[in-house]
């Protein structure tokens, strides 16, 4: 299932192939009934404006799972994702184009586990980082290609 | 910040590391699948079998946020009067893959709770430690989820 993503492949500074999504309000219905999170300002527009937003909003843990497709794209199968954090610092509008990014930060080999560190992010239309986080990934080694 | 504010603010933080009564969901096979259409993911390892029974993992595993669809029972806290809430963020950990017909456990820990003023006015910032622990005793994953109150 694709290709494998070895450790000593990835330098540190590299940028992961971007992610790009297109969100709907169709999408988040489906991410309500699929999460269970029936909060209204994700759907009800005027629920949405009485409480001061700007329109429905993109739940956060819908950013969030783009976040982990980002990561888990890139790593493929043999990769492992351990850590996964982000912050909804902005909120995001359906209809607008939303771009999951990232960046290598650290690699290392700890306990015979190779590491990298990742920043990510998501950014909206304007280039604004709305949703920055970090993940933390076990890569196989050319080494050691099973000691995942 | 008014008092009464101030009140709810001291209850909830005499309340940090209270744990929720334990719930148990089971891992349903169609669920995953409709999780990784709503979170528009395409992996194979979502949603076919063949592809993922070849895979490393010997099977369908779900997508790593789908443990948000099993929500932890509610935290016997103090009422508060802001009813707007946003979420602030997520930390996720971890440790095994989540499979179909597995049974998870979920239980919350109040972690943290603290006042700020931001852009909407005082804002409650309060954070649990979500655990998920598979049928096997096995930790699956942790979640550290902030909540945002105004």
């Amino acid at each position: 299932m694709g290709k494998v993503l070895y450790w000593e492949d990835v330098t540190e500074g590299q940028e992961i192939p971007p992610l790009v999504k297109h969100p709907t309000t169709q999408q988040l219905v489906k991410y309500a009934g699929a999460s269970g999170d029936f909060y209204q300002i994700h759907y009800d527009k005027d629920f949405a404006l009485s409480n001061g937003l700007p329109n429905v909003i993109i739940h956060g843990a819908l950013k969030n799972a783009w976040l982990a497709q980002l990561i888990t794209d890139w790593i493929g199968e043999y990769g492992t994702l351990k850590k996964l954090s982000c912050q909804y610092r902005a909120m995001d509008l359906p209809g607008d184009t939303l771009t999951a990014k990232g960046r290598v930060v650290r690699k290392y080999v700890q306990d015979g586990r190779h590491y990298v560190e990742c920043e990510i992010w998501i950014e909206n239309s304007k280039g604004e980082r709305t949703t920055p986080g970090a993940a933390t990934v076990i890569l196989p080694s050319r080494t050691n290609p099973l000691g995942v | 910040m008014t008092t009464a504010l101030q009140q709810v603010v001291d209850a909830l933080q005499a309340a940090v590391g209270r744990q929720s009564e334990p719930v148990t969901y089971d891992v349903e096979i169609g669920h995953i699948r409709r999780f990784a259409e709503a979170i528009g993911d395409p992996n194979p390892l979502y949603t076919d079998e063949v592809a993922a029974r070849r895979s490393r993992y010997g099977g369908i595993i779900a997508p790593p946020t789908f443990l948000r669809a099993f929500p932890p029972k509610p935290l016997p806290l103090p009422e508060i009067s802001l009813t707007r809430r946003l979420d602030g963020g997520s930390e996720w950990e971890y440790f095994e893959p989540v499979r179909p017909g597995d049974r998870i456990t979920v239980v919350q820990r109040l972690a943290d709770v603290r006042l700020r003023e931001g852009r909407l006015g005082t804002m409650l910032f309060i954070t649990r430690e979500i655990v998920y622990t598979n049928q096997f005793g096995q930790v699956v994953a942790t979640q550290r989820s902030t909540g945002i109150v105004y």
